[in-house]
């Protein structure tokens, strides 16, 4: 018996290219860009200027004025997904007991937009230090603590079960996904709303992702900016974002007759103890990590048909992930579509790995695969088949998707159909 | 049970044992250090020295003063890491060397680093914040993209000691450190022979400090003495403190194999639970994730020989931490303690500082006092352990953390012999 | 600042950087290249930061990882402080 079966009952998806998740899964399959010159705030003077952006009114989505207030934007990104995910599952919140619902959020920079604005003022824009606590505003605290994410997804969702936040930097939206499994498979609850939330378009992350030169300088052609796996790519575009999930004991979601979209059957994550954001380049802790959740799940390389790329479109990252993917999964690594939505709908840190699951249990059910934007001359050390530009339609038995972070942090995870995968 | 440890926990996995402590407190930096302080019941809140905290209604905290990062390590590592990894790092240090443990000896995939953050990097942001809204864009130094994030400490450490299994990071505000604690067991029981664990924070910037007046729980009180009072009848509040602990766990099995006859303890127990949205009828999580705590190890009440509350030092949380202790284990039905009125509440550190605490008085056979409280609020009906330490044979002990926003922890450790 | 010379760029590693602790910057260190003496990507660009903001010499991207030991450095800033002033 698996060690890890999860049933993926519920999906929401707040991405940018449109709200909610059809308008994600129409984005990404059409190969449309969502990269643009940053609105949130003026970009002059910065040396990114383009990001992927969401319009986004929580009014529009249900949020009260106290409750937009109160949250920051990852916050009501989260809470937006978490709904959409809840009543596309079926789960009867009401009709459980509250004790055996668990929530898990990933979340790699907190509450940083709301934290940013607030210590503007609190600061007079950097003119005190010793801030003037007499302007901190009654939410303020919610913003200094990223656990607030997940009390906000807890109270959507009704959940008393084990609630946090895992917060690994950018592998922590699959990490978040493993974690819960985890609680499903020891018994501490019977069903997780799991994903992961990130909203870091604010001056202070662009300035940080600025100071390491990470970030794409293609400002005058934003929607090309993000060029995975090309051979012009210069770095990553940010993003911002969330996908929650509605998790469940695969056996127990047969039995209530939930639709299932696919399975999680295997998870795991390794560290490169090398560097904060520096690859080697030979991917051998990803590679290691993509081996351990084929195992768990009991798949082997043929029985995979497709990868979702890191596909960051940095330099380094590109090759380290090409590397990884050839030494974990041989010559099978030729044969499979690898592409990254990233070109598409950027790099939402936190949160993009629970949206990068979420296109591949769309691309199970749906048999199709999404494209690489902005491909146009491979990295002549970047070759596999990356699906330049177009989505293909094929059936996708399983998929694996894998994740790179700061901190040397290398996650994979492994997405399967909801009939008997082989084992 | 025979003189040998346990290896395998009452279910028949392998057990998680601890087999190092590492301590940066208030009140003491370095274990052995910060224990002795403890029992004689020493105090690390006093007025913020950081900075100037006297325009601020609450000036209180729990420092860690006197720590030179740089005695500890790499001035490279220093300028690239914010304070709450400075502890981390520091106190990783401490707990290796205390585990006694050769890590080349380890394969590297079966070392895991798990560790819990509450707020990031509060003072390298702040400094970082104000660069950029005075300076620019340009003045932001590379490093903040490393520092102050939550998963700055998990990557360092696991640079530092090339752990390269499974990493991760938990935050459920003041509930994370045994979050933390019970991720690593959960790492432990998947594989990871070794795993460092526990927290360390470090709010104490004038924008970190400030950021938590909104919730109304600081402290007003000025006099150090008199300010955090956990289940007192002039409970106030509480003190912000920072620092924390990192423990060593590992598989039993294979902490034996390296010649650990002793170890501290094992995490027999634990469980998480979330407080009802508010205006919900129904009850707090808290006595009943202390069940699911006592139902994880197969332990009884009366099994329990002390807890280590959480102690939140507001009149509503008190009165809720103490219905459930009494509902659990009937009106002072075992010895409950808070040393955190030693250090204030270190969020993420908090519960990491308890467990060692935990271990610490099952290895001593004492159980620290809970400091400063002299009136114990009517109807509690908690046997707290005020000023003195009480010596009592212990085999188990309890340690209970709640995060802001409807976090509930709660660990069980146990002997090992 | 009109010049800039070995000693500044000690202390500004120093300042910015840090000095590992198995590392002696005070020895003759001028074609030692950054990565022996123990500094990272991440130092560098926190270097080259520091040069432009004390010294108003901007560094572009591509040079940053190409300014391999503390000769580079001084030459290069050398250069460009005589167009600054």
């Amino acid at each position: 018996m698996r060690t890890m079966d999860v049933a993926i009952t519920g999906i929401g998806v707040m991405a940018p290219g449109g709200a909610g998740r059809e308008a994600f899964w129409d984005c990404i399959v059409s190969g449309r860009t969502a990269t643009r010159r940053v609105t949130h705030f003026d970009p002059a003077g910065y040396r990114c200027q383009v990001a992927a952006e969401i319009d986004f009114d929580p009014a529009a989505h249900g949020l009260t004025p106290q409750q937009a207030r109160r949250m920051d934007r990852a916050a009501q990104l989260a809470v937006v997904a978490t709904d959409e995910a809840l009543a596309d599952s079926g789960f009867d919140t009401g009709g459980t007991d509250p004790g055996r619902i668990a929530v898990t959020v990933g979340n790699a920079v907190g509450c940083t937009t709301g934290l940013e604005e607030e210590y503007r003022v609190l600061s007079d824009d950097g003119r005190q230090w010793a801030v003037d606590h007499t302007f901190a505003v009654p939410q303020l605290y919610n913003y200094l603590v990223p656990s607030s994410i997940a009390t906000e997804v807890a109270w959507r969702a009704g959940a008393e079960g084990p609630v946090s936040v895992v917060s690994s930097g950018c592998t922590s939206g699959i990490d978040a996904l493993g974690y819960a499994a985890g609680l499903l498979a020891e018994g501490s609850a019977d069903a997780v709303v799991a994903g992961s939330a990130d909203a870091p378009i604010s001056p202070i992350t662009m300035a940080c992702f600025d100071a390491i030169k990470a970030t794409s300088t293609y400002n005058d052609d934003p929607q090309q900016a993000c060029r995975p796996f090309d051979r012009s790519r210069r770095g990553l575009v940010l993003g911002e974002g969330a996908a929650m999930f509605v998790l469940e004991d695969t056996g127990r979601a047969r039995r209530r007759g939930a639709r299932v979209y696919a399975r999680i059957l295997g998870y795991a994550t390794r560290a490169n103890a090398f560097h904060m954001t520096g690859l080697r380049p030979d991917g051998r802790e990803m590679a290691e990590a993509i081996t351990a959740a084929m195992d768990q799940a009991e798949l082997g390389p043929q029985d995979l048909d497709y990868v979702n790329a890191h596909g960051s479109g940095t330099k380094q990252n590109d090759r380290h992930e090409t590397a990884a993917v050839k030494t974990s999964l041989g010559n099978r690594a030729f044969e499979l579509p690898m592409s990254s939505i990233k070109s598409m709908v950027g790099h939402s840190l936190g949160a993009i790995g629970s949206i990068e699951v979420a296109a591949c249990a769309l691309a199970v059910e749906r048999g199709a695969v999404p494209p690489t934007a902005n491909l146009h001359e491979r990295d002549p050390e970047c070759d596999l088949d990356y699906v330049p530009l177009t989505a293909r339609e094929q059936k996708v038995r399983a998929a694996l998707s894998v994740g790179s972070g700061f901190g040397g942090f290398q996650s994979a995870i492994v997405v399967a159909a909801p009939g008997e995968a082989a084992a | 049970m025979s003189d040998a440890h346990r290896t395998e926990d009452s279910a028949g996995a392998p057990a998680a044992v601890f087999t190092g402590i590492g301590v940066t407190a208030p009140n003491g930096l370095g274990t052995e250090e910060w224990w002795s302080a403890t029992l004689a019941g020493k105090s690390g809140i006093d007025f913020v020295s950081g900075f100037d905290a006297r325009s601020y209604p609450a000036q209180l905290a729990g420092e860690v003063r006197d720590f030179d990062a740089g005695a500890y390590l790499s001035p490279r590592i220093v300028v690239e890491t914010s304070k709450m990894s400075h502890f981390a790092l520091a106190a990783t240090a401490m707990a290796l060397d205390d585990a006694a443990v050769d890590l080349t000896r380890i394969p590297e995939y079966e070392r895991a680093v798990i560790t819990a953050n509450a707020s990031g990097g509060a003072e390298f942001g702040q400094r970082e914040l104000q660069k950029l809204w005075r300076g620019g864009p340009r003045d932001v130094s590379p490093y903040m993209s490393i520092a102050w994030f939550y998963a700055a400490t998990t990557g360092q450490i696991s640079i530092g000691h090339e752990m390269r299994g499974p990493c991760g990071v938990v935050v459920s505000e003041q509930a994370g450190g045994l979050d933390a604690l019970g991720q690593a067991r959960r790492v432990v029981r998947g594989g990871a022979r070794l795993a460092v664990t526990g927290g360390t924070d470090s709010s104490l910037s004038p924008a970190g400090y400030v950021s938590q007046l909104p919730t109304g729980h600081l402290t007003t009180v000025t006099d150090p003495a008199r300010a955090y009072l956990p289940f007192d009848a002039a409970a106030s509040g509480f003190v912000p403190g920072e620092g924390g602990a990192i423990l060593v766990m590992e598989n039993g099995t294979t902490a034996r194999e390296r010649g650990i006859s002793d170890p501290y303890g094992e995490l027999a127990g634990y469980a998480a639970a979330f407080d009802p949205r508010p205006g919900s009828t129904r009850p707090p999580a808290l006595a009943r994730c202390i069940r699911a705590a006592l139902d994880d190890a197969r332990l009884r009440p009366e099994e329990i020989g002390v807890v280590f509350a959480d102690g939140h030092g507001t009149a509503e949380l008190d009165r809720q931490e103490a219905r459930a202790l009494a509902e659990v284990f009937g009106p002072r039905g075992v010895p409950v303690t808070v040393p955190k009125t030693m250090t204030g509440r270190l969020y993420a550190g908090a519960g990491a500082l308890d467990a060692a605490g935990a271990l610490l008085a099952l290895r001593d056979q004492v159980v620290p006092p809970t400091v400063h409280v002299t009136g114990p609020a009517p109807g509690h009906g908690l046997d707290l352990v005020l000023d003195q330490p009480r010596e009592l044979p212990l085999r188990t002990a309890m340690v209970v953390a709640r995060g802001h926003g409807g976090f509930n922890a709660v660990t069980v450790v146990r002997r090992a012999r | 600042m009109s010049t800039f010379t070995l000693d500044d760029l000690r202390t500004m590693l120093r300042e910015g950087a840090g000095v590992d602790d198995s590392v002696d910057l005070d020895v003759p260190i001028l074609d030692i290249p950054f990565s022996s003496l123990g500094y990272d990507s991440l130092a560098m660009l926190e270097i080259a930061a520091r040069i432009e903001q004390q010294l108003g010499v901007h560094v572009p991207d591509e040079l940053v990882e190409r300014l391999t030991t503390p000769r580079a450095v001084l030459e290069y800033v050398g250069r460009h402080l005589a167009e600054v002033a």
